[in-house]
């Protein structure tokens, strides 16, 4: 019975790793062994692909653009979002309730809608072609989001933890530094989880916001694929290299993680 | 629950948070509804046209076309994602060194940028070199996802299912992990068979977690761009423009103000109520 139970998890990994062992075939192969021959396995087994990426700047600038405004945008969204999430999760206030919803109407909104406007507006502020223009553009969706997550965690803290802080005599901005920050770690951890992913992900936005200085590695690669012929190799690599980052992050994460998607409220 | 007390100060908490979230959905959605109303020869001569351009849209067959595509992806990889998803999760183990490893190799798809999943699946599904489509090729099924409307179809839900269904099953399982096992153990005193325990605790358990399952998949299955884009580019023909593909062919490829801005709005519009309904019930669940 156990053994049986547990071949649905198994196939479904299989199936999923499938995919990813596909690209990473690909990624030791030479160009012509991919258009010549089918096999499982690399038969010539080459490094070129992966010397390449790593010695044209071209193309590992692009990994670094998009972590650094990744890791911008991951500290913004958390820093704002961590007082509202607080205010959301311990008071009322006028229009609470209406303004929680429009903040996830932007989590809601199709990105393809935004893409013409946000290169016009940034553009006209001067920050086209900046990291900065990517890390607030995807503010849009991650912020709401840092909001949402942070509320569920916080209120899973019960109340009566600031108010013996307060009565204790400590200022509020002592309270939230050295208690309830701490307290609610993890749930910050998930939380910059998310907003990395959700950051790291996208590429409508990070494409249409950047042409050079900042280039996201993602759409270095739908260049290449179009202006070099088709060199599958190149991209299969690259691709591959984009997983690193997202695998070690879910490492660091692992053991809240199905919580962090449920929104901390379970 | 916490009980919260009024407090209008408050507010200074989140104003950080409006001004940035403002600045980045106002000013652009200000520009989208000026340019729907709106129609210009150029020379940034802009002139009023009223609703001229909703009428265009709604009464558009490609509109309409693209909207049905949206609604069967949509409705399709919900059908399956959300049964699957609760399947393999109700399968995993609940302790134990594999717990990690399933979580850990199950939400990798999830953090692979969204062109590289297309690109990946590309990869995979050519005919000609491509494990998938060879494969099945060679097992004299006629697969062709760049010429095939049917092949392109089901590669692109196969994709999407590859690609979140782990969410589902995440969400599924921090919903199940937290049903305290006196709920089972009663159950097995009662004698209630695995059918029973599935409909009456673990379901009901779930419903929480499912709903926001079902909420963020609709909202980002309605949205998808990036993924279809680079594994299709929409085709064959027309066959897999969802929304938002179509929605950057006119708007960015035809630049086509006007129709591209009432369009964004109609599309948000969809989007915006069928979330509020999931979003309500959720709500609903909570207290």
């Amino acid at each position: 019975m156990i053994k049986y139970k547990s071949l649905l998890p198994i196939i479904y990994i299989i199936f999923l790793m499938l995919p990813i062992y596909w690209l990473i075939n690909m990624s030791f192969k030479t160009t012509n062994e991919i258009l010549g021959v089918f096999s499982l396995w690399p038969l010539e087994f080459t490094l070129e692909n992966y010397r390449t990426i790593f010695t044209d700047p071209t193309w590992y600038n692009g990994y670094f653009n998009s972590i650094i405004y990744v890791v911008m945008n991951t500290v913004i969204s958390v820093t704002v979002a961590l007082p509202a999430a607080y205010a959301f999760s311990r008071y009322n206030f006028l229009g609470d309730k209406h303004l929680f919803f429009w903040l996830l109407t932007n989590r809601m909104a199709p990105a393809a809608v935004f893409a013409l406007p946000f290169f016009q507006l940034y553009s006209s502020v001067g920050l086209f072609d900046t990291h900065i223009a990517v890390a607030l553009a995807h503010c849009l969706f991650n912020i709401p989001l840092a909001v949402w997550i942070l509320e569920g965690f916080m209120s899973g803290v019960p109340k009566e933890l600031d108010e013996t802080a307060f009565l204790d005599g400590y200022s509020f901005s002592r309270f939230f530094g050295k208690i309830f920050i701490p307290t609610i770690a993890s749930g910050i951890g998930v939380t910059m989880f998310f907003t990395f992913m959700y950051s790291w992900v996208e590429l409508l936005l990070a494409k249409t916001l950047t042409s050079v200085a900042a280039k996201p590695i993602a759409a270095t690669m739908t260049r290449t694929a179009s202006a070099s012929g088709y060199e599958l190799g190149l991209l299969a690599a690259a691709g591959a290299l984009t997983i690193i980052p997202g695998a070690l992050v879910i490492y660091f994460v692992r053991n809240h993680i199905a919580k962090g998607f449920a929104l901390g409220r379970v | 629950m916490i009980n919260k007390t009024t407090n209008q100060k408050a507010w200074f908490f989140v104003i950080p948070v409006i001004i940035l979230v403002a600045f980045n959905a106002l000013i652009p959605l200000m520009t989208v509804v000026n340019y729907s109303v709106q129609d210009t020869f150029g020379n940034n001569l802009f002139f009023w046209e009223g609703v001229k351009w909703f009428e265009d849209v709604l009464n558009s067959p490609r509109f309409h076309d693209s909207f049905l595509r949206q609604m069967a992806f949509t409705g399709t990889i919900l059908l399956i994602e959300i049964p699957l998803g609760i399947a393999v999760a109700l399968a995993m183990p609940r302790k134990g060194p594999w717990v990690s490893v399933c979580l850990i190799l199950m939400a990798l798809p999830l953090l692979i940028p969204w062109n590289v999943v297309g690109a990946m699946w590309n990869i995979f599904a050519l005919p000609d070199i491509g494990l998938l489509g060879y494969s099945l090729n060679a097992l004299g099924i006629d697969y062709n996802f760049t010429q095939g409307p049917i092949a392109a179809w089901i590669t692109t839900v196969l994709m999407d299912v590859w690609h979140w269904t782990s969410l589902v099953v995440l969400l599924a399982y921090a919903g199940l992990v937290s049903i305290p096992d006196a709920y089972y153990q009663a159950a097995k005193i009662d004698g209630a068979s695995n059918w029973a325990v599935f409909w009456r605790i673990q379901l009901p358990k779930m419903k929480r977690v499912l709903t926001i399952a079902i909420l963020l998949r609709f909202m980002d299955s309605f949205n998808i761009y990036t993924e279809p884009f680079v594994l299709t580019g929409g085709g064959p023909g027309n066959t897999t423009t969802f929304l938002s593909i179509d929605l950057v062919k006119i708007a960015l490829g035809q630049f086509d103000l006007g129709h591209a801005g009432a369009m964004s709005l109609i599309y948000f519009f969809i989007v915006l109520l069928v979330s509020w309904v999931f979003y309500t019930l959720m709500m609903r669940n909570e207290t």
